[in-house]
């Protein structure tokens, strides 16, 4: 037990004695937070609008004159032809499309009820979802406005889709990313390169033949990997909920149970590329073209894995941070309960359980 | 087999698929004693070595180190042995002192007694006023002498040193071994491994290993004699003008 404390503490004294580790251990998270937080969730400044009105009433005009009136949106167009909404996003330029029904003024006083469809671009998910927020506002107020001129209360309802995403993956999608890609990254690259580390100043060998246990050394090269990603997790969950709000729906210690487990899962990652490769460099490439590359690209953090082509869904199956940052996006954002994160719990824990059991085998016949 | 002995090996053999790396290698090694461990590269010392040391089953014969089975208890022979290699394999961004600190826990040595023999072993190497000091920040032959202190710290029975003063300058390979002559004359068995042939002369016995096989164990004097030559890198050029096998 000494050993591994005295071990530990010398694990420590080389992050912390190393500045630049200790700049991408604790200064990445953050600033990938800031950075996709801020960067991406734009403002919403002078949308252009398109409309489709074929009622061409006094109500809708209302409404499209508030739109034009504020300063987040301005009316472009108006279509004539059903058709061409499809092709509207295409050119770029428009971000949201606002289609009345035939007899919305109708609808609305004898009625009560009209429906108002938003249609955005559903590739840029969060620009999509600001927009919808904005126009559903506006479009409360305008109801505010023609109920009072009206004896009945009228509704009318923004009926929202996004065309080429229609999941509607929210603006918040970043966030269960970053915590999958940071995770991977600390622990596995990390983990990698501490023992690789080992290896190539020949320290290793010194150790193998001291009397301490292969799986001690193990152990106390993984401990502080373990708890600086504790921190980084705690890190980006308050940066989340409290500079970016983006709530945790769900329940935290469900939240925190995945994060460990993929911790290990990461850890044990890190200990079979260190087992398969000799130097530093090597250690580096292997993490961050073979495991960095697909959890950015395939996990879901940049593209929602719903709107990939069927080849690179299946390819993003084997990639084990898609399955936690499915797992995180269902309790962070949706707030799913336990029962609705077991696949994605299973799935973890059997890559977890494989990894290790593989690691330690390669790390064995490697003594031998 | 007498108590005296702290090394022996008897028919030690290690094959790697068909290839014999060490082939029936039979020798002891006295209490005390500096015993050179000579052969060109891939002759099968570091695999020898390796076996010894207890990080490398053997495939055949037996072993014994510091009278513990190399096969059955190589843990035990692990708490009784020093390692030094070619690397001096210190923490270079640890200090001096936590160095020493850092082997001595390994070695489950008490706080107290690793004060009290850091304070005693920098005094013996003159490093007192580095005792701070970065290893990455000591010259190389300052490493060296460390690397070399950091291996006897927990007073092991025997200490292996593989290729001990690779790149290093004469004067400072002189020193150290009149450093290693210190260990051995407080009753460490000092195991070597060295491509130096003038090194080989300050070693009580050697052995010159070619293609796995022990091809001649002696003093350097009666090496010398038995092969009518008048210096050891001669005895060695001769035997090792036999191999086979090509070096790596």
């Amino acid at each position: 037990m000494k050993q591994f404390i005295i071990f530990v503490r010398k694990e420590f004294l080389h992050i912390f004695r190393d500045s630049r580790t200790m700049l991408i251990l604790l200064g990445m998270p953050m600033v990938q937070m800031l950075l996709f937080g801020f960067a991406i969730t734009t403002e919403v400044r002078n949308t252009k609008v398109a409309v489709f009105d074929p009622s061409q009433s006094m109500e809708t005009r209302a409404i499209k004159e508030r739109f034009d009136a504020s300063e987040y949106f301005t009316i472009a167009e108006e279509i004539r032809d059903v058709s061409r909404i499809n092709d509207v996003f295409k050119y770029g330029e428009i971000g949201l499309v606002m289609v009345f029904s035939d007899d919305f003024e109708n609808e609305l006083h004898l009625g009560g009820d009209a429906a108002v469809q938003l249609i955005t671009d559903g590739t840029e998910p969060n620009q999509a979802s600001m927009i919808t927020g904005y126009a559903s506002n506006i479009l409360a107020q305008s109801m505010q406005e023609l109920s009072e001129g009206s004896s009945v209360p009228c509704r009318i309802i923004p009926e929202i889709r996004m065309l080429y995403n229609p999941q509607a993956e929210s603006a918040y999608n970043f966030v269960p990313g970053v915590m999958g890609m940071i995770l991977m990254l600390i622990c596995a690259m990390m983990t990698s390169i501490a023992i690789v580390r080992e290896k190539e100043n020949g320290t290793m060998e010194i150790l193998l033949v001291s009397p301490m246990k292969p799986i001690y050394i193990i152990l106390s090269k993984v401990t502080p990997y373990f708890t600086l990603s504790m921190v980084n997790l705690i890190t980006i969950l308050l940066l989340s909920v409290y500079v970016l709000g983006v709530p945790i729906a769900g329940s935290l210690p469900l939240l925190l149970f995945v994060s460990v487990i993929f911790i290990f899962l990461a850890l044990s990652l890190g200990l079979l590329i260190s087992n398969v490769v000799n130097t530093q460099v090597a250690a580096m490439l292997v993490s961050g073209m073979g495991l960095m590359m697909p959890v950015m690209l395939l996990s879901g953090l940049i593209f929602p894995v719903e709107s990939m082509p069927i080849p690179l869904q299946c390819l993003s199956a084997i990639v084990p941070a898609r399955w936690y940052v499915d797992a995180i996006r269902k309790i962070m954002i949706q707030g799913a309960e336990i029962q609705f994160v077991l696949k994605e719990i299973g799935i973890l824990l059997f890559v977890t359980v494989a990894l290790v059991a593989l690691s330690l085998k390669t790390f064995k016949n490697r003594l031998n | 087999m007498k108590e005296e002995y702290v090394i022996q090996a008897e028919n030690l053999t290690k094959r790697f698929g068909n290839f014999t790396a060490v082939d029936h290698i039979t020798f002891n090694v006295r209490k005390g004693e500096i015993f050179g461990f000579l052969g060109a590269n891939g002759a099968g010392k570091t695999t020898a070595m390796r076996m010894l040391c207890g990080l490398s089953r053997p495939s055949e014969g037996r072993g014994t180190v510091a009278s513990f089975d190399i096969e059955r208890e190589p843990e035990k022979v692990k708490r009784n042995i020093g390692y030094m290699s070619q690397k001096f394999s210190l923490y270079e961004d640890l200090k001096v002192w936590e160095n020493l600190r850092l082997y001595g826990g390994i070695y489950g040595m008490k706080d107290k007694e690793i004060a009290e023999k850091t304070d005693a072993v920098l005094r013996g190497i003159d490093m007192e006023s580095e005792r701070n000091t970065m290893v990455c920040d000591l010259p190389l032959g300052w490493k060296q002498k460390l690397a070399f202190a950091v291996s006897t710290f927990h007073n092991p029975k025997i200490v292996f040193l593989d290729e001990p003063t690779g790149g290093v300058d004469p004067i400072t390979r002189r020193r150290f071994w009149e450093q290693i002559y210190g260990a051995a004359s407080s009753g460490i068995t000092v195991f070597v491994t060295t491509h130096y042939m003038d090194e080989a002369e300050y070693c009580d016995r050697v052995s010159i290993m070619v293609d796995g096989r022990i091809k001649a164990l002696d003093s350097p004097m009666a090496l010398r004699n038995k092969f009518g030559v008048s210096d050891m890198d001669e005895v060695f050029r001769m035997l090792a003008r036999e191999a086979t096998r090509k070096g790596d």
